[in-house]
């Protein structure tokens, strides 16, 4: 399926999926009027979020900075009957909320839609203000579905099936403009199923979220040296795409997995368990944080310093060939 | 506020006492049931579902019937002998069912299994956002409903309570109403000893609510007369959100359980059991 994503020597175009998320949602709250957005401090004047309390003053709410209670209201709305939207600072959704997550969300089984910003170490915060556990957390919590888009329209197709998805749905974005990764819309997108993003037989990436996009630039650069390296976005941590996962690790016999998450308990863990119960042999590395409270620093550099940039998964490639 | 109708505090009376004795009956069936909280609330419990709450039996997800969220889930079995009681399902369903594999009435409720329940809760201190959650839902839909949520006294102690009641108080949700059974204790002693909650009133009003004190939600006279007193319906009007706080004693009704922190939930055996029933029948209220 080549042709899909953008050849990354050239320039990319950078979009910021919190901004416009929120836009396909006033879209879609215009046909569907038990859609319920509810963000916790956001409303920043202009930005879309107030765009959307002006347009549904009575279908917003924005509950101040409390994660746990921007989430119980959430399911308390869904219980009744609406489909809620809930944004917070990832970093404090996944971690503070998380009874809220399991029981009030997950166990009653309801139609919200948590939507946890700043994903991975986007913020430039520091650990206090990174999200390295969000996929292990929701995995572990019966009836969640957890995505990390790889870019911003990709975002908006899953805003868009979220609509009909049944039970609820953490879906992870990072904080500000990102590169997009498909140059056109001209694939298949469903809520766990990977995305081919390049075809390749001599390894395979795995990467997730904002980590397609340095995942498919390194084997872009690969191919250049006529290895061929397979790409697959797996936007949906769970559930995982087994079949997926089997198929490239029998039919390439390396797996690297690439996460802005720990490398503990998210996507290369969620593939580990499918590889080892498969009892497929393959060489196997996960790339990520390396459990620990990362560095100061923006996301760029410490993608670099811990290795999970295009050139880290390069020289990780090429060790396993 | 207005005097109660004393035929109708009195057939209410009446059904207390029936339902303090199917707990205890329930109790000695099932195994372990949290009777101090189940006791300590059921006036309320029963004024709401004999005379204030508007439901139909029939269809538990009637778009009109107001909602109630339990918080402290774990006296669910109160509101199993309540619906039981009311024929939504038999008594001895429940006893069958009581925390089982594969049975519908869990030592804490799921709203799966029986719908008439609004959620599954268990873990405390979520009820009152999940209610702020349908009560900003009751406010879109311009109900004509309201939203009630019995909370014990010793989940207030959960941050997100106080979240929620800022939140509430901040959007005027005049359609929520919040019901603390206010019995003093936790599960190992009284709430003043080991996390006091006075003055809270004065805290509930601070953050922007009214507050309907009950001096003795044991008492179905003063309990009939706090519900009477709610204003009509209004989901849209801007309002102060309502704390009624009932003043409630621990396993109210039966004397050995009373004030004893250890029956926050136990096992009755066939002799306690008949001093149980006994004790209840002697605490009858006659009125005349």
């Amino acid at each position: 399926m080549p042709g899909i994503t953008y050849n990354f020597f050239d320039l990319v175009d950078l979009a910021n999926t919190r901004e416009l998320w929120v836009k396909k949602l006033i879209e879609l709250a215009a046909v569907h009027k038990n859609i319920f957005l509810l963000a916790s401090d956001a409303q920043v004047p202009g930005n879309t979020i107030c765009e959307f309390r002006d347009l549904y003053p009575n279908r917003f709410v924005d509950v101040g900075i409390a994660e746990p209670n921007l989430v119980g209201i959430a399911a308390g709305l869904a219980l009744d009957g609406n489909i809620t939207y809930a944004q917070a600072f990832g970093p404090f959704l996944s971690t503070r909320a998380t009874d809220q997550i399991h029981t009030d969300v997950a166990y009653n089984d309801i139609p919200v839609r948590l939507i946890g910003t700043h994903g991975g170490l986007t913020s430039g915060g520091g650990p206090t203000h990174n999200a390295i556990l969000d996929f292990a957390i929701i995995r572990g919590i019966p009836n969640m579905t957890m995505v990390a888009p790889s870019d911003t329209n990709q975002c908006l197709r899953l805003i868009e099936a979220s609509v009909t998805y049944p039970g609820p749905i953490y879906i992870r974005i990072p904080r500000g403009a990102e590169p997009l990764v498909y140059a056109n819309q001209d694939y298949d997108f469903t809520i766990g199923k990977a995305v081919l993003a390049k075809e390749g037989s001599d390894a395979t990436i795995i990467g997730t979220g904002s980590a397609v996009f340095n995942s498919l630039k390194a084997a872009q650069e690969l191919e250049t040296e006529g290895i061929k390296v397979r790409v697959l976005d797996m936007h949906t941590i769970k559930p995982l795409d087994n079949e997926a996962v089997l198929k490239a690790s029998r039919e390439t016999g390396i797996v690297v997995t690439v996460e802005d998450h720990n490398i503990l308990g998210g996507l290369g863990s969620a593939v580990a368990d499918t590889v080892l119960e498969a009892g497929v042999q393959c060489k196997f590395k996960r790339l990520g944080v390396p459990d620990v409270f990362a560095a100061f620093g923006e996301a760029k550099e410490l993608y670099a310093y811990y290795g999970y940039d295009s050139n880290g998964i390069k020289k990780q490639i090429k060790s396993m060939l | 506020m207005q005097a109660a109708d004393m035929k109708l505090v009195a057939r209410l009376e009446d059904k207390a006492v029936e339902i303090r004795k199917k707990l205890l009956i329930m109790c000695n069936q099932v195994g372990v049931v949290h009777m101090g909280g189940s006791l300590s609330m059921c006036e309320v419990a029963v004024a709401l579902y004999y005379k204030f709450l508007k439901y139909d039996l029939k269809n538990p997800k009637w778009e009109q019937r107001d909602r109630l969220v339990l918080s402290k889930g774990h006296t669910g079995c109160l509101l199993y002998c309540i619906f039981a009681d009311l024929g939504m399902f038999s008594f001895e369903e429940t006893y069958e069912g009581y925390n089982t594999i594969g049975g519908r009435f869990g030592m804490h409720p799921n709203r799966k299994y029986l719908p008439v329940f609004e959620a599954s809760t268990g873990s405390l201190g979520h009820g009152l956002s999940l209610a702020t959650g349908m009560a900003f839902s009751g406010r879109a839909k311009k109900a004509p409903w309201r939203v009630f949520c019995i909370t014990g006294d010793g989940e207030l102690d959960e941050g997100s309570n106080w979240e929620a009641i800022m939140c509430a108080a901040h959007y005027k949700l005049g359609n929520l109403v919040a019901i603390v059974d206010r019995n003093q204790l936790f599960t190992c002693g009284p709430t003043e000893k080991y996390m006091s909650l006075e003055p809270l009133a004065d805290k509930w009003r601070a953050f922007g609510w009214n507050v309907i004190n009950i001096a003795d939600g044991n008492d179905m006279k003063q309990v009939v007369e706090a519900l009477a007193s709610l204003p009509p319906v209004d989901a849209v009007t801007p309002r102060k959100p309502i704390c009624i706080i009932s003043n409630t004693i621990k396993g109210k009704g039966v004397d050995y359980m009373e004030l004893v922190a250890g029956w926050h939930a136990g096992h009755v055996s066939d002799e306690k059991l008949q001093e149980g029933l006994v004790s209840v029948e002697n605490n009858r209220k006659v009125r005349r």
